[in-house]
């Protein structure tokens, strides 16, 4: 799937979600104190990988985001106890689900532990209702039929319940396999992306079914993820995990939009990112002027002004951009706030689903004739409509208006 | 020239409890060796094998002495029952088990480790035990390998020669099977009487194996939902 169908599915799941009444709020003190919450602090090592995390999810949901490899899964199967911990202790309120100094291990059937696995893992030869019964065998009958029938019902996957696992689609898959592991009423719940492979009007649904069940059970909810929208829709916390390390944890705007660490750069969507030296600060003015070298002998640059962060003039930073954020002029604006106006040279153009991405490389290089090959190339974001009101095509002479506020300044 | 029915007869009874034992031995062998992550499991699978490749000769050599009298075993078996297992049906149906082991425990296994673990994983976070997760799910969608392991045990069984004669000899009504009265008829010259039991079990293989790969076709190969 292409940057450009997240990012449009994005605004789809923000504006498709209602407003749902009582929605819980971050990280409520009141509702921690009632509601257990989960606390993990542990070391796994799986080849050359290492897991090693040290975190708290309080009731509500908790987004576990980050890169493919980066650990995610592992994680989730370390809480769930389907891998056993090379040291560490997790434990739910007061109740301890593996402790290795105290030679504590709660098998996986005893942790009342919620899974829902990204292939969903739906018994085959049984129909959806003896799926959902699967988890309440030991109930009476009635009991667990009532209780059957009102997961379904509150789902919405009634008229599922007869027919077989095999023969059910997709997105009834997902209510099936989160009404059998709901209906079990688990402490904690586990979701490996789990709406990875919905389109985006049905996981909005899926996840306001979702939402309003958590706010009638109040445990905490580790959901993973790799797409950015999903964090944005869901989250009340999102953790931000690569190479087998937290390296990130807070709110979605903290995390998301004010990124330090570069794997969370490149994940919140800042599609340019380049090495820069810091050439001038302007405090009186709130900003700096930095250099992006065009060529690695550093004769030629490109100059960016950007926001006034602490730090030395010739000392190295990451600046991050969103491709979003870049506007394309085909004559040399004036008259802009922005102060950032870069000439430059389409390089290509290439349609993604109805966002159109413009490879620009720019540069004194390119302001004229100029020498090949000196450049910094940028990616910018346009629409359809201004890709054919500007005619551009490779080769085309533009200017790019960065505003100061759009360059994202991380530690190197 | 006739059909002898009487060793026919035996040779099937001795099918049927081989087979039905090897079911409830194979099944826990089997569950081992499919999930276990013990080091030393290749000895085991190794050991389970071995039938295959042995001589019937060898395995029915070492099953004689083990079961004679100079063997603990033997020893025990004649203090509790006063005489020796050799030369007995039931002899033969120790033989024949430990001989027929891989035929049951190979497809078994095969057919469990082939389950989704996910399945298996999805079965205990929804608080099912092993055994509950073994009955409930692991065994139902192996019930291809489960018929396939019992019906090759039964046919394999049924057309036993070499383990049958080191243990059992060749007595009429206690361990004179099938194969062993073809082998009599065509020393005795009796071709058209060979010929009549041999097209039978032939029949009969060709038919349990017709059941084997039958049922491993598509209608029963359950794959896991996604």
């Amino acid at each position: 799937m292409s940057d450009t169908r997240r990012i449009i599915s994005a605004e789809t799941l923000l504006t498709c979600r209602p407003s749902t009444p009582g929605v819980p709020t971050t990280g409520a003190p009141d509702n921690a104190r009632e509601n257990p919450r989960l606390a993990a602090r542990f070391r796994k090592r799986l080849g050359d990988f290492i897991l090693d995390v040290d975190f708290q999810a309080t009731p509500g949901f908790t987004i576990l985001f980050g890169p493919s490899g980066a650990g995610k899964t592992t994680l989730l199967d370390c809480v769930a106890g389907l891998v056993t911990l090379g040291e560490g202790r997790i434990q739910v309120g007061e109740r301890v689900l593996c402790d290795t100094a105290a030679r504590i291990d709660v098998p996986a059937e005893k942790r009342r532990v919620g899974y829902v696995f990204q292939t969903l893992a739906l018994f085959p030869h049984l129909t959806i209702e003896q799926n959902v019964a699967y988890g309440i065998a030991k109930l009476p009958r009635a009991e667990r039929s009532g209780r059957v029938a009102a997961i379904l019902r509150g789902l919405r996957i009634e008229p599922l319940a007869p027919r077989s696992a095999r023969d059910i689609s997709g997105g009834e898959s997902q209510r099936v396999a989160l009404a059998r592991t709901l209906v079990t009423d688990p402490g904690v719940l586990l979701l490996d992306e789990p709406l990875s492979a919905l389109d985006a009007p049905t996981k909005s649904k899926i996840i306001d079914d979702l939402r309003n069940w958590n706010n009638t059970h109040r445990i905490p909810i580790l959901y993973v993820t790799h797409s950015r929208e999903e964090v944005f829709a869901l989250g009340e916390r999102v953790i931000v995990l690569d190479g087998g390390r937290i390296v990130a944890q807070g709110t979605p705007h903290e995390v998301m939009t004010a990124p330090l660490q570069e794997t969370v750069a490149e994940l919140a969507g800042f599609e340019n990112i380049f090495g820069v030296t810091v050439e001038a600060t302007h405090p009186e003015q709130g900003c700096m002027t930095c250099r992006i070298p065009a060529r690695p002998d550093g004769n030629e640059a490109v100059f960016l002004e950007t926001p006034l962060v602490r730090a030395e003039i010739g000392s190295t930073l990451r600046v991050g951009i969103r491709a979003g954020d870049i506007l394309l002029a085909t004559f040399l604006p004036r008259g802009l706030s922005a102060r950032n106006v870069l000439p430059g040279r389409v390089v290509s153009i290439e349609q993604r689903d109805v966002i159109v991405v413009a490879r620009v490389s720019c540069g004194l290089a390119n302001s004229g004739e100029g020498t090949a090959g000196a450049s910094v190339k940028m990616e910018a974001h346009l629409t359809l409509a201004a890709r054919d009101s500007l005619q551009l095509e490779p080769g085309r002479q533009v200017w790019l208006v960065i505003k100061t506020h759009s360059c994202h300044l991380m530690r190197d | 020239m006739a059909i002898n029915w009487q060793a026919f007869w035996l040779t099937l009874q001795l099918a049927v409890i081989v087979s039905a034992a090897l079911f409830v031995i194979g099944l826990p062998i089997a569950y081992w060796v499919a999930f276990s992550r013990a080091r030393w499991k290749f000895l085991v699978e190794a050991v389970v094998a071995l039938p295959i490749v042995l001589p019937p000769t060898v395995l029915g050599f070492y099953v004689l002495v083990a079961l004679g009298p100079r063997s603990p075993l033997g020893r025990w078996w004649i203090a509790l029952s006063g005489h020796t297992l050799a030369f007995t049906f039931w002899g033969l149906v120790i033989g024949s088990i430990l001989y027929s082991l891989p035929f049951a425990v190979q497809p078994f296994a095969s057919s469990f480790a082939a389950v989704d673990g996910k399945l298996i994983a999805a079965s205990s976070m929804l608080g099912a035990s092993s055994l509950r997760t073994f009955f409930r799910v692991i065994a139902p969608l192996s019930v291809p390998g489960l018929i396939t392991g019992a019906a090759l045990s039964f046919a394999h069984t049924m057309g036993e020669f070499g383990v049958v004669l080191m243990v059992g000899g060749n007595i009429p009504g206690v361990t004179r099977t099938v194969s062993i009265d073809i082998y009599d008829r065509v020393q005795a010259s009796d071709y058209p009487g060979a010929n009549a039991t041999a097209l039978l079990l032939l029949i009969i293989c060709f038919a349990l194996l017709a059941i084997v790969y039958g049922t491993n076709r598509k209608a029963w190969a359950v794959k896991p939902v996604e």
